[in-house]
């Protein structure tokens, strides 16, 4: 029996990668409700309020893709996943796009087979530690203990930059941010590092931000993106465009405030036109209606009213654009031409 | 003259396999067989065709190739430079380290509960009963959480040592007790070989002194048989145990390394993580609830005559339960003693929790994480705990064999 056991659990592992069929768009729409994968909580990026609307910069990516796919930007069902779990329901099928602080790697465009569509968020591995400890950089650290958020790319990092500089240090691997912020707190670790954007997220939400630094090293490349299966191109492209949308938008000077007006009729600029759907068939070649792109700037703003509202510098959280500013200011955004 | 002849034999016709009771169940269990084999079939058909429209395949390389993360805890030598087949051998190492000091705290936890949950005195028989309770009903999760969350709230990080006023202090100024561990002093030789071959002496010496004790034992046991009276051999015993180790100690120099602040943390000593202590304890405090059961059911399936008997003789207490009671209460305990066992070696495979690094935490964790190699990670996982599980059954069921009762 016990190898029935065995092969039944194999089974169980094949019928759930059979519930992910090939057309999304079509499930999506028949079931009127988009599954977007986020974080278990980061506030700022997705965390539930009060009332239990998931609000943040995360979320709002999800908002305008349901915005462009189904016309309402509350038709999402937030799907909480862990860093270890959200692979797997992305590639079951549970999820239909996975917008959750994820590194867009190598080894995970190719060999898990998923198609990272963009990036909203360029984002690099840090450290904080509490002020009192009185340290100024990240070489200094030989021999602390460093609470880690398991399942994600910077406990490879870590490793990385501590055996490159030749210090050690004690990992703790932790499951959520949730625990590790609790341990971090305790002094059961002496360091906290995650992408850099987390830590700020994090020490917001303490009691007290001020006794906690941020280390001036950032070890390593996180451009952050949502993601979907391979082997959907065509809604890989919805996803991909609608995080255009968004930043096309910002550039544009196209927001949520005027973007009724702007796409109520045909505007002087044939970009912002073909964008809102007034010129050209571009809602119609993604499958969509023609004002899809409109709805999903209406959702929640534009990329940088997102960024603003959400994590930007006036938010407790209080992250600079950086190099997350439109390419015309210097950073790094650039969505490719609307035509 | 008459003679019984057979009943006549009919000749097997297909109707029979229906009709005559006779054949009736081979039938059925060859229609479940088939029907069970076949769904299998399916079901593995379904996974390897899923896995290939999604281009993906079993490929068991990724064991051979450098894991990139560090490991706290380790009983072997380990970097982040090594394989993950080896990541997956520290992790094996670490389930069997915290199953097996579980399963003999947990055993030791039971019994002193067991029994003392039938004791005469009605304060200590509740206390018991309570102990009992509590633990067998919640969740052993939430209690490896409260246990771990109450202890890096309650004992204080290694920066309180700090200073010239620090708010913790060494217990004694040899042992540490902080929120990341517990730092005792390690022994060593100071005219020694070496580390393992140290311990190997002294292993030496204290297994030649375990067959010295025995000896004596046992000539006590003869003359006690042939003339009555045990000579005295707690001296003698002492001695033997003591003796060698004490002439060792002073020939090669015992020290201790005290655990000292440096840095971020006490160096020094030896370290037992808080993770590991956590999670330990966790599991056998709750499963010491369960044993202490087991051992409650088996003290009161042996008879009440035998207790009785046991007084008429004139032994005391403390002695009916150690040689008549137990012996036979044994019997009973064990069988399910497997099982609490076995729960316990499964139930560390939630260490992840607290950042225990077991064989789930990094083959099934961070390996099948950075690999993605989800089916094979849990594959080898299921086999591990099965092996491990049948071992550990067959290791109990061979003492259950050797003290259960022989029936001639």
């Amino acid at each position: 029996m016990k190898k029935t056991a065995f092969y039944g659990a194999l089974a169980v592992a094949g019928l759930a990668a059979s519930t992910a069929s090939a057309a999304t768009l079509d499930d999506v729409k028949a079931r009127g409700v988009l599954n977007c994968g986020v974080t278990t909580g980061l506030v700022g990026f997705a965390s539930p309020d009060a009332n239990g609307v998931w609000n943040g910069f995360d979320v709002g990516v999800c908002r305008a893709v349901a915005a462009a796919v189904l016309g309402d930007s509350d038709a999402v069902e937030f799907v909480p996943t862990t860093g270890k779990t959200r692979f797997t329901a992305l590639a079951s099928g549970e999820i239909d796009v996975l917008a959750r602080n994820t590194t867009w790697t190598f080894s995970r465009d190719v060999d898990l087979k998923f198609e990272f569509v963009g990036i909203n968020y360029y984002d690099g591995q840090g450290f904080m530690v509490p002020r009192d400890l009185g340290v100024a950089s990240a070489k200094d650290l030989d021999g602390a203990t460093v609470c880690i958020q398991t399942g994600t790319t910077t406990e490879l990092n870590l490793a990385d930059f501590f055996r490159s500089n030749s210090i050690s240090y004690e990992p703790v691997p932790i499951e959520t941010n949730a625990e590790a912020q609790q341990q971090y707190i305790a002094g059961a670790c002496d360091v906290y590092t995650t992408d850099a954007s987390g830590l700020a997220a994090t020490r917001a939400s303490f009691e007290n931000p001020g006794d906690h630094v941020l280390l001036p090293e950032i070890i390593s490349k996180e451009p952050l993106g949502p993601l979907v299966r391979h082997g959907d191109n065509d809604w890989g492209d919805i996803v991909r465009w609608s995080l255009n949308a968004l930043i096309a938008a910002e550039e544009l000077g196209v927001t949520s405030a005027n973007v009724e007006e702007l796409g109520a009729a045909p505007t002087g600029n044939p970009e912002v036109n073909r964008l809102l759907g007034t010129e050209g068939e571009l809602g119609a070649m993604l499958g969509l209606e023609a004002d899809w792109a409109k709805s999903a700037i209406a959702a929640g703003g534009n990329y940088g009213e997102l960024f603003e509202k959400n994590i930007g510098e006036n938010t407790p959280i209080g992250l600079a654009r950086g190099l997350n500013a439109q390419w015309t200011d210097g950073g790094l955004l650039y969505s490719p031409p609307f035509r | 003259m008459t003679s019984i002849t057979d009943p006549p034999r009919g000749s097997f016709r297909p109707s029979m396999l229906i009709n005559d009771t006779r054949y009736r169940s081979y039938t059925f269990q060859a229609i479940a067989f088939v029907v069970l084999a076949l769904s299998i079939g399916y079901l593995i058909n379904n996974l390897f065709t899923n896995l290939a429209a999604q281009g993906l395949d079993i490929d068991f390389s990724f064991l051979g190739a450098p894991a990139g993360y560090d490991i706290n805890q380790r009983l072997i030598e380990y970097t982040s430079q090594s394989t993950n087949l080896q990541a997956a051998f520290v992790g094996i190492l670490n389930t069997l380290l915290v199953a097996f000091l579980a399963c003999v705290t947990a055993t030791i936890f039971g019994v002193l509960a067991g029994v003392l949950r039938l004791s005469n005195n009605w304060l200590v028989r509740k206390l018991m009963a309570i102990y009992v309770e509590i633990f067998r009903n919640i969740p052993v999760l939430i209690w490896v959480l409260i246990i771990f969350t109450i202890m890096i709230a309650v004992l204080p990080g290694p920066r309180e040592f700090r200073g010239d006023d620090p708010s913790a202090t060494m217990f004694l100024g040899i042992s540490a007790f902080t929120n990341r561990g517990v730092y005792i002093p390690l022994p060593f030789f100071e005219r020694g070989f070496g580390g393992g071959l140290d311990f190997l002496m002294v292993l030496a010496v204290l297994v030649g002194s375990f067959f010295g004790a025995r000896a004596v034992n046992a000539r006590a046991t003869r003359i006690q048989e042939a003339t009555g009276v045990r000579p005295a051999t707690l001296l003698t015993n002492l001695g033997i145990w003591f003796g060698p180790l004490i002439v060792m100690f002073l020939v090669f120099g015992l020290r201790f390394e005290v655990p000292e602040l440096k840095g971020f943390n006490f160096a020094g000593g030896i370290k037992v993580g808080g993770p590991l202590i956590a999670i330990w304890f966790a599991l056998s405090i709750y499963t010491g609830a369960f044993i202490a059961e087991n051992v409650r059911a088996g003290i009161q399936a042996v008879s009440k005559g035998q207790t009785e008997a046991a007084g008429a003789l004139g032994i005391r207490p403390g002695r009916i339960m150690s040689l008549v009671v137990l012996p036979q209460a044994l019997r009973v305990i064990i069988p399910p003693l497997i099982s609490n066992y076995l729960n316990i070696t499964k139930n560390s495979s939630l260490a992840i929790l607290v950042g225990y690094a077991d064989v789930t935490a990094t083959l099934g964790g961070i390996t099948l994480n950075q690999t993605g190699r989800a089916i094979e990670c849990i594959l080898l996982l299921m086999l591990f705990y099965l092996t491990i599980s049948l071992l550990i059954s067959a290791v109990i069921n061979v003492y259950n064999n050797a003290i259960k009762l022989k029936e001639r």
